[in-house]
């Protein structure tokens, strides 16, 4: 309690201001429901938002517990940083696993080399907020992703099946959000929805955060499916002609090993990062992510069914 | 690097999606791939050329319809500045997703078709941004190609637009001839209309002065949360959390606490990982204060000079933003102001206001979808308040009706009246 900022006054800049924006949107989550969560998947949006948590609060521990989805394909090393800031921060962690669902036979998996089970962490999102009875899921979306985020509010109404109608959303204004709902039903909470990708690396670079190795370049077993490099991996079968070699490459997102796509990079730090993400020419879903490859809708599509 | 929250509103076909596709594609913030996939689709809906208003409608319905339903929120930088614009739909019915775009703007940007000029609907649109508060209007007079990138048929609406605003009491407006289908005036000058002498639409909106946002001095504190960490090291530790709505603090200031009126003095302003000595407008802190006294969520730090009124009645307007109800009076509310949430009635509505004409409809005996009026509310428990024309965040709020849990209002306070005056 002794440091003592001396900033000028007066003076915010675009991440102060957008920082402010999302401790203000958090404080009115932890006010305003009984049993809200976190959702955390170690990706770079989701750390941005443990960060902001972690401010808003301070000096008492953000007052939610800490939520995953996990596919079961996801990246070892950022399960491994998942745990470790967990951890660090001395939240509860709550993990919602595809896995089981699939061993308990509540879930189907998909077949075929292109299986994938991103669909599937819906039901287990869903199923997950309805166990542990949440009122409100603080997610890292922003509008800038995807052109159906860019429709969303920053408290999103889900009804008692977890769905988006997007024609018929609440109107939200100034910076008053109506989180009111009744039990069963609940609300998405998205406090970075004004941040651009850019913005949360120049954050991520501002307050010297942490992310897991695979956002930096390192040499990885990759083969090319659909224009895009995919690890290799037991989660991915090869299929005939496809040739595995060793690249250069970073992630842009992290996501399931089998839907995230690497890019050859050579950016090792975040200062390298950031001049990339400046200068890129395609989206980050666009470059790395396939389940966003199935039609003009696809996010649309997800989403009104419940997906993040 | 300063950010400006843009609103724009046109009509329907004035090009408005095209004009931000534009903008986005020249000031080069359109990626290949969304370049790729607007091909596709355009390509899909039989066009020979590539649909920049593709770029803002994003949903499934939009581009079947090739309209703008929603808000959609856009995020675009150049090196001199940062914008959010927030694209609101044109068509009539979605007046309440215009309401919505203009609440957060500080400048809005209407268009105009040149063939057609200035019609009921820019009107509409100009009267509810500035009743949203919005103090600097400008007008891009599209499709000039199709005048023949005429002058005189610039100035004159111009002229009619400039006589518009001044109707409203808007002072600051500009004017831009622009053709956003080829890009002309749009990032790049063009050069069909010599005549014109101004600046690029970039070139304003990277130039524009951005409208004072704190024009109220006095400090406004809505107390949002109780940080109370009970941990050893925190033992006694109690901050109140929230964000400066208007004005400053300072450690050490003597404020004054709402309802109450009970004064303390601020001991401490704390933003990880410390403290500061001062807070302003905009930053989100947490004040700790001098004595043992019990505050909690809804009530409000302010400084002992100039003080918020403390009301249960007050006049203010409202945009009506249900389709399924309609507001007549003693209707029941919830009423959401600053992080206050408080039963509330509308006791009478005294107007409608005619956004075309800019005339006022006395003792209408309701409101419906889209509807501006001016009605009194009373609420069962004290609100803190200012007038919306000097605070945007303690002047404004939502009605939410208590059944669907629906918000089906946006309003402004005007005036704060006594709380037993008789009934007019």
């Amino acid at each position: 309690m002794s440091t003592l900022i001396n900033d000028p006054p007066g003076i915010d800049t675009d991440l102060d201001q957008l920082e402010a924006e999302a401790i203000s949107i958090m404080r009115e989550v932890a006010a305003d429901f009984e049993r809200p969560a976190i959702l955390f998947s170690g990706g770079k949006d989701s750390i941005v938002l443990l960060r902001v948590a972690e401010k808003a609060f301070w000096p008492a521990k953000f007052p939610f517990p800490v939520v995953h989805v996990d596919t079961g394909h996801n990246f070892p090393e950022v399960l491994e940083f998942r745990d470790c800031r967990v951890a660090e921060l001395g939240a509860t962690l709550v993990v919602g696993s595809v896995q089981e669902g699939i061993d308990r036979g509540d879930l189907v998996e998909e077949r075929g080399a292109r299986a994938s089970r991103n669909r599937l962490q819906t039901p287990v999102l869903l199923e997950t907020i309805a166990a542990h009875q949440f009122d409100a899921a603080i997610g890292g979306a922003r509008r800038d992703e995807e052109k159906a985020r860019a429709k969303e509010r920053v408290f999103s109404f889900r009804d008692e099946f977890g769905q988006w109608d997007p024609r018929n959303q609440r109107p939200e204004l100034w910076h008053l959000y109506n989180g009111m709902h009744q039990k069963g039903e609940h609300i998405r909470v998205f406090p970075l929805s004004n941040w651009t990708e850019l913005d949360v690396w120049r954050y991520i670079e501002r307050e010297a955060l942490e992310v897991p190795p695979v956002y930096f370049t390192h040499e990885r077993e990759v083969f090319e499916r659909d224009g895009m490099l995919m690890a290799t991996s037991r989660y991915l079968p090869l299929l005939p002609g496809e040739q595995p070699f060793m690249a250069a490459v970073r992630y842009r997102t992290v996501g399931d090993m089998t839907c995230t796509a690497a890019l050859r990079s050579d950016a090792f730090d975040l200062a390298t990062v950031i001049a990339e993400v400046a200068a890129a020419r395609v989206t980050e879903r666009g470059a790395s992510r396939a389940d966003d490859r199935f039609s003009e809708a696809a996010m649309e599509d997800r989403k009104r069914e419940g997906y993040f | 690097m300063d950010l400006l929250r843009i609103a724009t509103a046109g009509s329907v076909d004035d090009g408005k999606s095209t004009l931000i596709g534009r903008l986005l594609y020249d000031s080069k913030q359109v990626f290949e791939d969304t370049m790729e996939s607007l091909d596709r689709a355009s390509k899909a809906q039989g066009l020979g050329a590539v649909n920049l208003a593709l770029l803002t409608d994003g949903l499934r319905a939009e581009r079947e319809q090739g309209i703008t339903i929603d808000v959609a929120y856009r995020y675009f930088a150049t090196p001199r500045r940062k914008f959010i614009i927030a694209d609101s739909p044109g068509h009539v019915q979605y007046t309440r997703n215009m309401v919505t775009g203009a609440s957060t703007a500080e400048l809005a940007l209407l268009l105009v078709d040149a063939r057609k000029g200035v019609v009921e609907q820019t009107r509409r649109h100009a009267a509810i941004t500035a009743l949203l508060g919005i103090r600097h209007l400008m007008l891009c007079v599209n499709k000039m190609d199709l005048v023949n990138w005429e002058q005189s048929r610039f100035d004159e609406i111009a002229c009619s637009f400039r006589q518009l605003a001044d109707d409203l009491g808007v002072k600051q407006v500009t004017v831009i001839p622009l053709a956003a289908v080829s890009g002309d005036n749009v990032v790049d000058p063009s050069t069909n209309m010599p005549w014109y002498t101004g600046g690029t639409l970039l070139d304003f909106l990277e130039t524009v002065q951005i409208p004072d946002r704190a024009r109220h001095h006095a400090l406004r504190f809505p107390v949002q949360y109780v940080i109370r960490p009970q941990s050893d090291e925190h033992h006694d530790y109690r901050g109140y959390a929230g964000t400066v709505a208007t004005g400053s603090v300072r450690t050490g200031d003597v404020v004054a606490i709402l309802p109450s009126g009970v004064r303390t003095q601020v001991t401490s302003i704390d933003r990880y990982p410390g403290s500061v000595n001062e807070a302003h407008y905009g930053q989100a802190v947490t004040l700790r204060l001098a004595g043992d006294i019990d505050i909690s969520r809804g009530q409000m730090i302010v400084g002992v000079e100039d003080q918020a009124d403390v009301t249960t009645r007050f006049s203010a307007d409202v945009c009506w933003m249900s389709e399924a109800m309609t507001l007549r009076p003693r209707k029941q509310f919830w009423i959401r102001h600053t992080t206050r949430r408080v039963r509330c009635l509308v006791e009478r509505i005294d107007d409608r206001l005619d956004v075309e004409h800019y005339t006022r409809e006395e003792a209408p005996l309701s409101l419906t979808l889209n509807d501006i009026g001016r009605v009194v509310i009373r609420t069962m428990e004290p609100l803190f308040v200012d007038p919306y024309e000097v605070s945007r965040d303690t002047g404004s709020f939502i009605l939410i009706d208590p059944g669907t849990q629906l918000t089906v209002a946006a309003g402004m306070v005007r005036t704060p009246l006594l709380a037993d005056a008789p009934e007019a």
